[in-house]
């Protein structure tokens, strides 16, 4: 069982109900439930498909946000071999919201970075929602230098609803954290891959997105603020943010068409955590293309063709 | 005397229409801080420092050229010209009926200023991005603004001082806003490989996406008294945190104690410690002041200054 979201009731009452059915004919062989199964089962998987076949803006948010969709650690669980977490900014600490480390990706040594969420109470709290201070920030820098210093590719899994704000990230310099880990993805001479596995949460996101390639998930966001935040502001009215989701543009399918990602990751059909393992290995194959294409490159243009990409960004809209 | 090129005085007209008269009647300003009215002369010559408590007042561009160009001489960059609501984007108003009022109260096009002149005889570029306008909020315009004059810094050989009053990303440009953190921030390398000096000027105040890219990102930082700066503004700071905030929290001499700027440098002081570093890291010899004009009405531009003159 998953924890449906709202606008998934329909769906959970006809999936209840084979649950219920299946229980009863656990205690009675006698009963003949297939045939009703079958029906209730096919009723059920053509609701799925058609609810997410027209998701709004707002609901895409849910599902980028639903606590069973695949989240960092997954990813590594699932698409690296001998992964090799490194921690430490070697100035102030550990910051668990961002994980970084080395792996094997289908043979290739390469270097991951992403945020984590956390998947229970204990996790989140152990992960700060993915919400990361300076130095998990800072420690995405030195990574960075040792991914250019041994020529590793990167690949970066994003998902947060943004970097930490407090006093005590205030005190360590949160802004010059963000800005210099954007800067460090702009100069590195490997290939930097990024993926919106989830939530692209602002500057807090931007700080690991700025890729030779960016990809979206399909029902991902990516977002210069969240609804929520931007309803509070522009309405004054936090209730506001299905009309804020829809007027930011946030969704996978409006950053393709503005020119900001590179391409759309298909999710398996009901989104990426109904069948998590099919999500991961598309991502994986999405990112082994990627590798492929940059792998000719030199590191000078490497790095060249990131930053005329973001230069080229905006530029041809009207 | 300064000028704005004749190339941009028509666009600016055609975009703002009729600018709002330039001379409101009131002669005296309260000070937002103390309370105190001041004669808008002796405010102007006090380079909008209040002379009764200090409290540096948000200023804009043509206020800022004066106080920093020899004699007051200086050339406008043209805005570089941007799709202008490439989201449709309407909250209770419509985004472009929000630019055209920020448009005529400022007689700006956006929240980015950028002209050529001489600081001292060293030629020098200089932004400001200030509050009034928007908010200062990033985005594409002022994005392409400061990637415009970054790349002409770089081509004519000139360090680069940035004044900063920003909330922030300017929402109503969604993602396309926020890509413009790295979009700058390629340009300030662009500064950094042809070896030329970014001064950033911290002005009250810089917070959010702006804050966290290019406005943290100079060679040296420089801050008004007292001015706000931090990652996270001030309505986020009020609405999500609930911790006790230390004395001073995110203020200009609070962020010097935490190492995260150079200097907190009062106006009066601003342009002669502009001058000396720029000459120092220019490996210019000792610069011989070049008094600026008394900063007055400034002649030609079609932009406010504020309480008129
Ligand atoms: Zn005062």
């Amino acid at each position: 069982m998953h924890a449906y979201l709202d606008f998934e009731r329909p769906i959970a009452e006809l999936e209840g109900k084979i649950v219920e059915l299946r229980q009863l004919a656990g205690n009675d062989p006698t009963m003949q439930i297939d045939a009703e199964v079958g029906r209730l089962q096919q009723k059920a998987d053509q609701l799925v498909k058609e609810t997410y076949a027209r998701l709004s803006p707002w609901q895409r948010v849910q599902v980028a946000r639903h606590p069973g969709r695949p989240h960092f650690c997954d990813y590594v669980k699932h698409l690296f071999d001998e992964f090799t977490p490194l921690a430490g900014d070697r100035a102030f600490g550990e910051d668990a919201a961002i994980v970084t480390g080395l792996a094997r990706f289908r043979g290739q040594a390469v270097a991951v970075v992403g945020q984590e969420k956390g998947n229970d109470t204990k996790s989140r709290l152990k992960h700060n929602f993915g919400m990361a201070m300076p130095e998990g920030y800072r420690k995405v820098q030195r990574l960075f230098r040792l991914a250019d210093r041994f020529g590793l590719p990167v690949i970066s899994l994003v998902d947060t609803s943004g970097a930490y704000s407090g006093v005590a990230a205030e005190d360590r310099g949160q802004a010059e954290a963000i800005a210099r880990t954007i800067e460090a993805c702009l100069n590195l001479r490997v290939p930097l891959i990024a993926t919106i596995i989830g939530e692209g949460g602002s500057g807090g996101a931007v700080a690991i997105a700025t890729a030779n390639k960016v990809f979206m998930l399909e029902n991902s966001v990516y977002s210069v603020i969240s609804p929520e935040g931007c309803a509070s502001i522009l309405w004054r009215r936090p209730e506001k943010a299905q009309d804020a989701a829809a007027a930011l543009r946030l969704t996978a399918q409006d950053l393709a068409g503005l020119g900001v990602i590179d391409a759309i990751i298909p999710e398996p059909i009901g989104g990426a955590h109904r069948a998590p393992d099919e999500a991961m290995s598309t991502v994986g194959d999405q990112i082994s293309r990627a590798l492929g294409e940059l792998s000719h490159m030199s590191p000078d243009d490497v790095r060249r063709q990131r930053r005329e990409k973001y230069l080229a960004i905006g530029r041809d809209l009207k | 005397m300064s000028w704005l090129t004749n190339f941009v005085r028509p666009r600016i007209k055609s975009l703002i229409g009729a600018v709002k008269s330039a001379t409101p009647d009131n002669l005296w300003r309260k000070c937002p801080a103390c309370g105190e009215m001041i004669f808008h002369r002796d405010l102007v010559a006090a380079l909008y420092v209040c002379p009764q408590c200090g409290h540096h007042m948000r200023i804009g561009a043509p206020e800022r050229f004066a106080q920093v160009f020899d004699n007051n001489t200086f050339e406008e960059l043209i805005p570089p010209e941007v799709a202008p609501d490439p989201l449709r984007f309407r909250d209770e108003k419509r985004y472009t009926d929000r630019l055209r009022e920020a448009r005529q109260k400022t007689g700006r096009i956006d929240a980015l200023s950028a002209a050529r002149g001489t600081l001292d005889g060293l030629p020098v570029m200089v932004a400001v991005q200030p509050f009034d306008f928007m908010g200062g909020s990033l985005g594409m315009g002022v994005g392409e603004a400061l990637v415009n004059a970054m790349q002409s810094a770089v081509d004519e050989s000139r360090p680069f001082i940035l004044f900063v009053a920003s909330g922030g990303a300017r929402m109503q440009e969604g993602v396309l806003s926020l890509m413009q953190m790295p979009r700058v921030t390629i340009a300030v390398d662009m500064l950094r490989d042809a070896g030329l000096p970014y001064v950033v000027v911290l002005t009250d105040p810089t917070t959010g996406g702006v804050s966290a890219s290019y406005a943290m990102l100079g060679d040296i930082h420089i801050a008004e008294p007292n001015a706000l700066i931090g990652f996270a503004g001030q309505r986020v700071t009020a609405n999500a945190v609930r911790e006790q905030l230390p004395e001073g929290y995110q203020r200009a001499e609070y962020l010097l104690q935490h190492g995260m700027i150079d200097m907190v440098v009062n106006r009066k002081e601003m342009r002669a410690t502009l001058s000396k570093v720029l000459h120092l890291l220019m490996k210019r010899s000792k610069p011989h002041a070049v008094l600026p004009l008394p900063p007055r009405v400034i002649a030609g531009t079609v932009a406010r200054v504020p309480g008129g003159a």
